[in-house]
């Protein structure tokens, strides 16, 4: 498992590839999330950012199979784009690696402390937290392994 | 008894601190009243943690409930809700 929060971009590729190497390793679910549309910088809460990530990471290993895990989220200054979040789950099975996958992406949305800062022709200003995420993630409360 | 308190993103902004170690009187003994107790310094203060004002805390590096109990040597950190991913 591997859990960074930098400023540095990322090689997709080269990050499926570290945590594909175990032969009973079926599976890689992979997500990027990317800056869309503005310039942006993203500020976060060194320490607790990492120790979010990782109580997120170990909810979703007592829920599902995962066999190997990395999660990348960068902070600093982005453009239109720019990579900002990698998650990618290893496990046997692939309905275990996408629900594992997408636990670990919408829990992340709401609960590490990163915080974006739009720079638009108007001026900057702060991304307000949506709604919609909180019920993404809601949703997880209601969906144990069992019913998956 | 002496903890410290962080602030992040627009709020950090509004007040213009980041971060200060503060003594608290006794009867200040959770997440709830310490926000109340910064913000009676008044202005931006009152403002930027008025009660109307969605924020979210976290309790040495982990997110915390209002009602949650303070001691002595504690990271608190008041922020708005989160908007990574």
């Amino acid at each position: 498992m591997r859990i960074s929060v930098q400023e540095e971009d990322f090689d997709l590729g080269a990050e499926v590839k570290k945590i594909s190497g175990n032969p009973r390793i079926g599976a890689v679910a992979s997500f990027v999330g990317l800056v869309r549309d503005v310039e942006m910088t993203l500020e976060h809460y060194p320490g607790m950012t990492e120790r979010a990530i990782t109580k997120i990471v170990e909810e979703a290993k007592a829920r599902w199979q995962v066999m190997d895990c990395t999660v990348i989220h960068r902070f600093g200054a982005l453009k239109p784009n720019d990579q900002i979040v990698l998650v990618a789950v290893a496990s046997s099975h692939r309905g275990d690696a996408f629900a594992a996958c997408e636990f670990i992406m919408d829990y992340l949305k709401t609960q590490a402390p990163f915080w974006k800062k739009e720079q638009t022709a108007e001026g900057t200003r702060w991304v307000e937290a949506k709604t919609s995420d909180d019920k993404a993630a809601d949703r997880w409360e209601e969906r144990k392994p069992d019913a998956v | 008894m002496k903890l410290k308190v962080r602030y992040f993103a627009s709020l950090r902004e509004k007040i213009g601190k980041d971060a200060e170690e503060i003594e608290l009187p006794a009867e200040v003994s959770t997440i709830a009243a310490l926000r109340a107790h910064l913000r009676a310094r008044g202005g931006a203060w009152a403002e930027a943690l008025a009660e109307s004002r969605l924020l979210r805390t976290a309790l040495n590096q982990d997110m915390a409930q209002p009602a949650a109990e303070l001691k002595a040597g504690d990271e608190v950190a008041f922020f708005p809700p989160v908007t990574g991913g």
